[in-house]
């Protein structure tokens, strides 16, 4: 069971709803950092220790001694990352993603096989919870590959809760689609709406039965709650604006751990998005 | 000698597209014959990036030696510099006027881009 968090923008309150939901069960599980461009989750969770790992990906490196200029595999490459001027051929290592077509083309075997750094991913694990989150190098352009990464620990059976990066780009919908239900975290203004309807829109496109959080649940107004009733997408928690809240969340604390009541709510959150994706299951 | 020049048409009338990678032509003009070829860059400019690198070696297959257009960004400009082509930037007006500012020598050459990556 894969349960993505996500949201139509960042700070909604994704990262409280992901850390905490995780916190309140008592079955082993992991939790994926995917939001590899602002990852937080680790500043809520925090494993005594973090082995950290280096991530690259495949990118071409020319042999000018073999090349002949023959152009195929600038001919081939659809991303443009490379060029061939006169009998030279010129490598964008940054628009490259990895396909090896360069490579298998190549009659001279002329491309050889260098690195572009991804990123980092660190893990660790804390409690009944196994956490690992991505970052992104500074300056790398695409983070799919490196969302790819971070989810490559999940085995079959596991259970899992992906913290997505904020939005409806490519990155968002790879963090998504492996998941089996999508929780969607929004706040009910205006601009939360709108961002929802989008989130919303790009969730049913991949046919995954999803849910709403709504955060600070007692500012904004009714659209939010207008929309999901006519959308009939269930309400399946509220977090009110409150101050204590407020505070817990600025000290990198946990909501579960400072209330029994949120402990018992947040599990009760689980046992529905649990029961609702197994309906979906029976029902496809 | 050739010139290339970035066009929202196709003769030396139109106006000049202040983009490379994405502009609607390129117009590949002999100096000395005023032979003029028209290049359809649609296809290179809808691809999703790196249209400017696509747009250099295009430029530098049809032998120009010089180009002259609005904005070059880094990845283009690194292409066309590999080619050993001289970019005019921030050229606007009509083709014919960039050209006859070509030919009375009124022009600097950029020595580095002018533009931002397009991610
Ligand atoms: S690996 Fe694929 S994307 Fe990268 S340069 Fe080669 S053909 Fe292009
Ligand atoms: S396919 Fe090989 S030989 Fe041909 S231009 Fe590319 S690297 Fe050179």
């Amino acid at each position: 069971m894969i349960i993505s968090v996500a949201s139509g923008k960042g700070g909604t309150g994704k990262t409280t709803v992901s850390v905490n939901l995780a916190a309140s069960l008592e079955t082993p599980l992991k939790l994926l950092d995917c939001d590899v461009e602002e990852p937080n989750v680790h500043l809520f969770i925090q494993p005594d220790e973090m082995v950290s790992r280096t991530e690259s990906t495949f990118v071409p490196v020319i042999d000018e001694q073999r090349c002949n200029g023959c152009r195929k595999c600038a001919d081939l490459c659809e991303f443009n990352a490379l060029a061939v001027i006169g009998e030279k051929v010129l490598v964008f290592p940054e628009l490259c993603h990895s396909c090896e077509g360069c490579r298998e083309i190549c009659p001279e075997q002329a491309v050889q096989a260098g690195s572009r750094e991804l990123g980092t991913i660190e893990t660790g694990s804390w409690q009944h919870v196994i956490m690992s989150y991505g970052r992104l190098r500074v300056g790398e352009a695409m983070s799919p590959p490196l969302i790819a990464r971070v989810q490559s620990i999940i085995d079959p059976d596991d259970l899992v809760i992906i913290d997505a990066p904020p939005g409806t780009s490519c990155p968002a919908i790879n963090a998504m689609k492996v998941s089996d239900f999508v929780l969607l975290v929004t706040e009910p203004t205006p601009f939360g709406l709108h961002d929802l309807v989008l989130t919303v829109e790009a969730v049913r496109q991949l046919e995954i039965p999803c849910g709403l959080v709504i955060n600070r649940a007692d500012i904004g107004n009714e659209e939010v709650y207008r929309y999901a009733r006519r959308e009939s997408l269930p309400i399946l928690m509220e977090i009110p604006f409150e101050r204590s809240i407020a505070e817990i969340y600025s000290r990198g604390g946990l909501l579960v751990e400072h209330s029994e009541e949120w402990r018992i709510r947040f599990s009760g959150l689980f046992d529905t998005i649990n029961d609702r994706a197994a309906l979906q299951e029976v029902g496809r | 000698m050739k010139v290339a020049i970035t066009a929202r048409g196709a003769d030396l009338s139109s106006e000049v597209d202040p983009r490379f990678g994405r502009a609607a032509n390129i117009l590949i003009i002999d100096l000395e014959t005023m032979e003029v070829e028209t290049i359809d860059n649609s296809v290179t400019a809808n691809s999703f990036k790196g249209a400017g690198i696509q747009a250099a070696t295009m430029v530098h297959d049809r032998g120009a030696e010089v180009l002259m257009t609005g904005y070059c960004g880094p990845k283009a400009f690194q292409t066309l510099q590999a080619a050993g082509i001289r970019v005019v930037s921030e050229v606007s007006g009509t083709v014919g006027e960039a050209l006859e500012r070509f030919r009375t020598g009124e022009v600097q050459y950029l020595d580095s881009a002018n533009a931002e990556s397009h991610w």
